[in-house]
């Protein structure tokens, strides 16, 4: 008898892309940011990034034990959740409170609904809602050494006050926020990573803070003001990191597009109407519910074929 | 959204592109399976103890679905035995112990072809069926009426990883290739031929450019050479300008596409008369020392086959007919060279390793990069609910397996494989 060989369905050959790799990108393309937060934060913001990063790959893993799942911590996106709910806090957040909002973000928001894949809104972004209506600590913003918190308020705040915003500052971030979304330079950077390796696609990230700058300079009438509000606030952070995230956007270009200005104009309607500061976390929450009929009505025509 | 045709980056890796083919001769035995083409399988005509040449039928086309197959060595018939084909289908195979001598078949003769009839019959008693992988008759194909059907598409896109058969046929045979196109366009009335070659063939775009110089109506067109541009979906969009409805053939709407070496070879035998009984095939992978298109006998062995270009870098893990993305695994090297082989490949396990498959992560590559424009990841899950109308709503059926979407998932989900059973579901709800 020949020696037998292995048999399966073709293709016999792999890009070598994987979840992992990807879920790796997007951590190194955090990096900048997150260097960038402890830089100016202090070491309580790497306390608060820490714990969020522990804590989500803990009960991820403790949840696959008790649910007798097969263990999925290796594919990373754990940490990324953990990553990207660290940033998304400010980095005064009591320690208890990152535990809760991991928690939530892990088991109620992701594994419950059956793990990666199948959590229909974004996990971090989730527990971020949660913890801002619930606690008054995520709610305030934190201040860097050094910059004067007794205005208690930050570039987003002064704005819309109709004080001005030096740019240079925005860009390197040094004034009050969360953690991880006050450097500009930083976050362009990890969007520039992305796009080189190719793990994300333009369309969300640039119809998502195009339209909040084209609607802040129609508001505004001063495209420099409206620059200063297209990077102020968690507007980088959330069209970056967090409307990307492939399980809760659309799958196609245009539904991508859609998708992006949709978040573009609730950030903005919030920001200028609502009854808080800020609107990028409720604006990306709320168009994650409506993913499934963006993808119906954005399907790709196929060749030979009708519009499926 | 207009959103198909795309191409994937898989790396050519056409490492026998440059080199010469060679003609293998010194073969020690054959295996000539009765069914290499579509259709019903041949019917053998010679017995245990037969002697035969190169050149002798040695089966007779079983009606007019179907091919006769010729003696790829001379020596003596010395089992007749059950071959399994890929399809899961056993057929006889008639094994010939070859003597070494390659002593052809006395008395062929080019065949006498003053009419579409003549030729049609000439085609099939070549032996000819569809040499690019698929193996339909070719006369069965090319049998219809030109008065409709104006152009012959030519297919020399092979756009494959490794597989440079048609490429060498291109380069080597462009004589063959011309004596067969003229002889189409004076019998069969055919108006206009296209020949399509990947762009990444620059003699055989010159050769075929040459050669198209000399019959009245035939054009070269460069395809884009990079994966799957060699698709008849893509070939004939090029070629016409017309997208091919699902489940239309070619011929509704006014073309007929044929494989380059499918004409080179029908053009030697209205040359000379000698039948099909050998084929360029690549034989390269990443355990391969030195790949190289060989000419080979149908029917040697794929462990002959290996062993003439020399010895295995590493043990193979799967061997392949054909290309990595498209090709089928052979579950032995004691496999023959068929009709349709242009390739066998020897891939390690590093080339051939998925990593562990995780849970959709709704990334959009197989959806966004599917050349046909169809969503693997939606087809997936409506396969798993059984939702034949879903299915049939995502027009799983247009899918032409080119493997596009598995090999970019990260997930490492089969969707291919999912695709064939989801493809089989909606049959089997129709019937």
């Amino acid at each position: 008898m020949d020696k037998m060989l292995h048999l399966s369905v073709s293709p016999h050959t792999h890009c070598g892309r994987s979840t992992s790799s990807i879920m790796l990108d997007v951590i190194i393309a955090l990096l900048p940011a997150t260097i960038a937060g402890v830089v100016i934060f202090g070491l309580n913001a790497l306390l608060v990034v820490a714990v969020c990063v522990a804590a989500c790959v803990g009960f991820e893993y403790l949840f696959n034990l008790i649910a007798k799942k097969e263990q999925t911590i290796g594919d990373y996106s754990a940490i990324v959740t953990g990553l990207l709910l660290g940033l998304n806090l400010p980095a005064t957040t009591p320690i208890w409170q990152c535990v809760i909002g991991a928690l939530f973000a892990i088991v109620v928001v992701k594994c419950l609904f059956g793990g990666l894949g199948y959590n229909f809104v974004n996990p971090a972004i989730t527990a971020r809602v949660l913890m801002l209506v619930s606690f008054a600590s995520v709610a305030a913003p934190a201040f860097p050494a050094g910059v004067d918190a007794a205005a208690g308020a930050t570039p987003l705040v002064q704005l819309a006050n109709g004080e001005s915003f030096d740019l240079l500052t925005l860009l390197l971030g040094n004034h009050g926020g969360a953690v991880g979304e006050t450097c500009a330079i930083a976050l362009i950077l990890g969007f520039l990573y992305l796009l080189a390796r190719d793990v994300i696609s333009w369309e969300i990230p640039v119809s998502f803070i195009g339209s909040v700058f084209v609607f802040s300079f129609l508001m505004e009438g001063d495209a420099m003001k409206a620059l200063a509000l297209t990077l102020s606030g968690g507007l980088l952070l959330g069209a970056i990191f967090m409307a990307t995230d492939y399980v809760t956007s659309p799958t196609t270009p245009a539904g991508k597009l859609i998708f992006g200005l949709g978040c573009g104009l609730l950030t903005f309607l919030i920001r200028y109407f609502g009854s808080y500061p800020e609107g990028v976390s409720f604006a990306i929450l709320i168009m994650n519910l409506v993913v499934p009929y963006i993808d119906k009505l954005t399907k790709h025509r196929i060749y030979g074929g009708k519009k499926a | 959204m207009a959103f198909f045709l795309n191409s994937i980056p898989v790396p050519l890796k056409k490492n026998t592109a440059d080199k010469p083919s060679v003609r293998m001769t010194d073969v020690k035995t054959v295996m000539i399976p009765m069914l290499m083409h579509q259709g019903t399988p041949a019917t053998p005509v010679v017995k245990m103890g037969d002697l035969v040449k190169v050149g002798t039928k040695i089966a007779q086309a079983n009606g007019e679905l179907s091919s006769p197959i010729y003696a790829s060595v001379s020596g003596k018939v010395t089992k007749v035995c059950d071959y399994l084909t890929a399809s899961g289908k056993y057929v006889p195979a008639i094994v010939i112990t070859a003597d070494g001598e390659m002593a052809t078949e006395e008395g062929l003769t080019a065949p006498t072809v003053n009419s579409k009839d003549e030729l049609l019959a000439a085609i099939r008693e070549s032996g000819v069926v569809g040499l690019g992988g698929a193996g339909f008759p070719t006369h069965v194909k090319l049998n219809v009426d030109f008065e409709n059907v104006e152009t012959l598409i030519v297919n020399g896109t092979e756009c494959e990883p490794y597989i440079t058969s048609d490429n060498h046929v291109m380069n080597e045979r462009a004589g063959d290739i011309e004596f067969a196109l003229s002889a189409f366009k004076k019998h069969l009335g055919i108006k206009h031929i296209v020949i399509g070659v990947g762009n990444n063939k620059k003699t055989s775009i010159e050769n075929m450019k040459e050669l198209a110089s000399r019959i009245e109506g035939a054009e070269v067109i460069a395809l884009p050479s990079t994966y799957s541009h060699g698709s008849e979906e893509a070939i004939v969009f090029h070629a016409t300008k017309k997208v091919l409805p699902q489940g239309k053939l070619p011929v509704d709407i006014g073309c007929v596409v044929c494989n380059v070496t499918t004409i080179a070879e029908i053009g030697k035998y209205l040359k000379t008369g000698m039948p099909f009984v050998e084929r360029y095939v690549t034989v390269d992978g990443s355990c391969v020392k030195e790949p190289q298109c060989v000419i080979a006998p149908i029917g040697v062995s794929l462990e002959e086959l290996f062993a003439f270009v020399g010895e295995f870098e590493c043990d193979p893990e799967r061997v392949v007919y054909g290309g990595p993305m498209m090709g089928i695994t052979v579950p032995s090297l004691s496999a023959p060279v068929l009709k349709t082989t242009n390739s066998v490949l020897a891939l390690s396990e590093k080339e051939t390793k998925f990593p562990k498959e995780t849970a959709c992560i709704r990334c959009g590559r197989c959806t966004n990069n599917c050349p046909l424009g169809i969503a693997p990841a939606a087809i997936e899950k409506a396969y798993a609910r059984k939702d034949v109308e879903e299915l049939v709503a995502l027009q799983v059926t247009a899918c032409m397996e080119c493997g596009s979407c598995a090999y970019l998932c990260p997930a490492h989900r089969p969707l291919v494989q999912t695709n064939k059973l989801a493809k089989a579901l909606v049959k089997e709800a129709n019937n």
